[in-house]
């Protein structure tokens, strides 16, 4: 670039991570003195200025309660929040904003799910499917509505590799599986399923498919219409947006059909002790005042996902991978876990004689932000026969400069053991 | 600000990398199986008690250097002790790893090498699982947790 007219006639199109860098100024914090250097964001994202801005705007010009009361501000407010459920419903590519639920974040779109469609189409005998790279959030709801009702939870194991075998999870599939729920990308080793193919061998077996897209937002585009799911659910917070907001996508005549998950107000169209009739969708899903000033945000953070090359932001993520996996790879006693060939975002391994735990405190004392444990993926640790393992994730912001610094505090990290 | 060494002391590094009393007793007169869900970290502790005295102790278990370290200066400290002693030495090591580090704690020996974990709270428990997992075994409770 050459000038500010030229930058700013081709910033739409290309990718500059210095100047998305400038975007999030938490990017610019010292931990113990030193830069920070963030690669956590399969925990959680960091948050551009627009969405900050956004938020703060809300509560200092249009603060009040939605759906409700005939002041401005109230107008003011359901604008905005109804603005972000019609953003999210352009960003997946949902046909309706009706379609969109707006939830408390991936784990409670789960929830009512299991609870509202599971537990009253599931019967004694039936299935749930769901693969072994599941989150925690995409186990624990099934297994609490299969014990409701008597249905069983099967689950298609993994290769070394980190993939789901899909000969195993085709032969999993039959006229009992009801439900299949699985991840779009693995929390834990980044692995990137097939879900398209996922989605079509489940209905061909007349499954119902949710997917848990939550790892998968922050880092390509999203089509629900051209994937076919049934239920696509995500959160704002891996998506640069706030914590406490997330969306549940469902095919509309399932939502029709689905008793509300939570009682309360704004999800009821008239009340009475004898009778009370339900909201329609997708308000019959949203009890209760909601995160207004979230949801607010979290369409800064849709707008500000729209102001970028998506597919020039993933190409440079996947340089940003290759050369960590690359880099890392080089250190003798490193163990990578999870060598799916479809891969994003996410760098699991191990340092031979060092717990995670170890590593992650020496990481942190040099700037270095990674997430140690197990991953809410317990299942996957014990597959590899571990217990944990160091997990570099990366986002839009990272750089090759941040993955030499990695390397230069895992080094560190192997000096104190030494 | 603290240093990286105030935490991984020699002592620590050395009983992280040699454990002593690791290894299992068979038909232990108490056991407990300690577990911190947060990384993961598990450990078995067995307790041989003849009279009022712990005449034997080791674990076993997977974990990272404080914890593994922890539990193994922990048996070193209690073998050859009465119970009541063994339960007091829990109350003072517990004391010094949960006061704020700009505040001065007794010198309980060796344990002492595990006050630097003052300067990283979210390390206290890897500390502690050790010593709250023997607490339960001498309850004869079955499981420990830091949670």
């Amino acid at each position: 670039m050459t000038s500010s007219a030229a930058t700013a006639a081709t910033a739409r199109t290309s990718f500059d991570v210095q100047r998305v860098r400038r975007d999030f100024p938490i990017l610019a914090e010292r931990i113990h003195g030193k830069p920070l250097v963030y690669l956590d964001s399969a925990n959680t994202s960091q948050k551009p200025q627009a969405v900050l801005d956004a938020m703060d705007d809300y509560y200092r010009h249009a603060n009040a309660n939605i759906h409700r009361a005939t002041h401005l501000l109230s107008e003011r407010a359901t604008a905005l929040y109804e603005g972000a459920r019609g953003k999210a419903a352009a960003f997946i590519n949902a046909p309706d904003p009706h379609t969109i639920v707006l939830t408390k974040g991936t784990t409670d779109g789960i929830n009512l799910v299991a609870q509202s469609y599971g537990r009253s189409v599931l019967r004694e005998g039936d299935e749930v499917l769901i693969s072994w790279l599941e989150h925690h959030s995409n186990i624990v709801p099934w297994q609490l509505v299969c014990e409701q009702t008597g249905a069983r939870l099967r689950v298609a194991p993994i290769n070394d590799a980190g993939e789901v075998d899909l000969d195993a999870f085709d032969s999993l599939l039959s006229p009992r599986t009801r439900i299949v729920a699985v991840g779009h990308v693995s929390n834990a080793l980044g692995t990137v399923n097939p879900i398209a193919r996922i989605i079509e061998h489940a209905h061909a077996a007349g499954a119902v498919v949710l997917v848990d897209g939550a790892q998968a937002v922050p880092h390509f585009a999203i089509d629900v219409q051209s994937l076919g799911c049934d239920f696509y659910v995500f959160s704002s917070h891996k998506m640069f947006g706030p914590t406490g907001v997330g969306v549940l996508y469902g095919r509309a005549s399932l939502l029709e059909a689905m008793p509300p998950y939570q009682g309360g107000g704004d999800m009821i169209a008239s009340v009475t002790f004898e009778k009370t009739s339900y909201n329609v969708v997708p308000y019959k899903f949203e009890a209760g005042t909601p995160n207004i000033g979230g949801v607010v945000g979290f369409g800064a953070a849709i707008d500000y996902l729209a102001g970028i090359d998506r597919a020039a932001a993933l190409e440079h993520e996947d340089d940003v991978l290759a050369y960590a996996t690359a880099r890392v790879s080089e250190i003798p006693v490193v163990r990578i876990i999870g060598t799916a060939r479809q891969k994003t975002g996410v760098l699991s391994f191990l340092l031979e004689g060092v717990h995670p735990h170890d590593a992650g405190t020496i990481l942190d004392r040099e700037g270095v932000a990674v997430r140690t444990g197990q991953h809410c993926a317990q299942p996957i640790m014990d597959r590899f026969g571990i217990t944990a393992t160091i997990r570099a994730s990366l986002a839009i912001y990272n750089t090759r400069e941040e993955i030499d610094l990695l390397v230069r505090a895992l080094e560190r990290v192997r000096g104190v053991f030494a | 600000m603290s240093d990286l060494s105030d935490l991984y002391q020699e002592v620590i590094l050395d009983h992280n990398k040699r454990p002593r009393n690791f290894r299992s007793i068979e038909s232990p007169t108490h056991r407990a199986e300690g577990y911190n869900p947060l990384c993961g970290d598990r450990l078995n502790l067995y307790v041989q008690i003849d009279g009022d005295v712990i005449t034997d102790v080791a674990f076993q278990g997977s974990g990272c250097a404080i914890s593994k370290a922890s539990a193994s200066l922990m048996t070193d400290a209690v073998k050859g002790h009465t119970v009541g002693e063994a339960r007091e030495l829990f109350e003072r090591f517990h004391h010094v790893v949960t006061t704020p580090p700009d505040q001065p704690v007794e010198d309980l020996g060796k344990l002492s090498v595990l006050a630097g974990v003052r300067e990283f709270p979210v390390r206290v428990k890897c500390a502690s699982l050790a010593w709250h997992t023997l607490k339960a075994a001498l309850e004869r409770e079955q499981r420990a947790s830091t949670e």
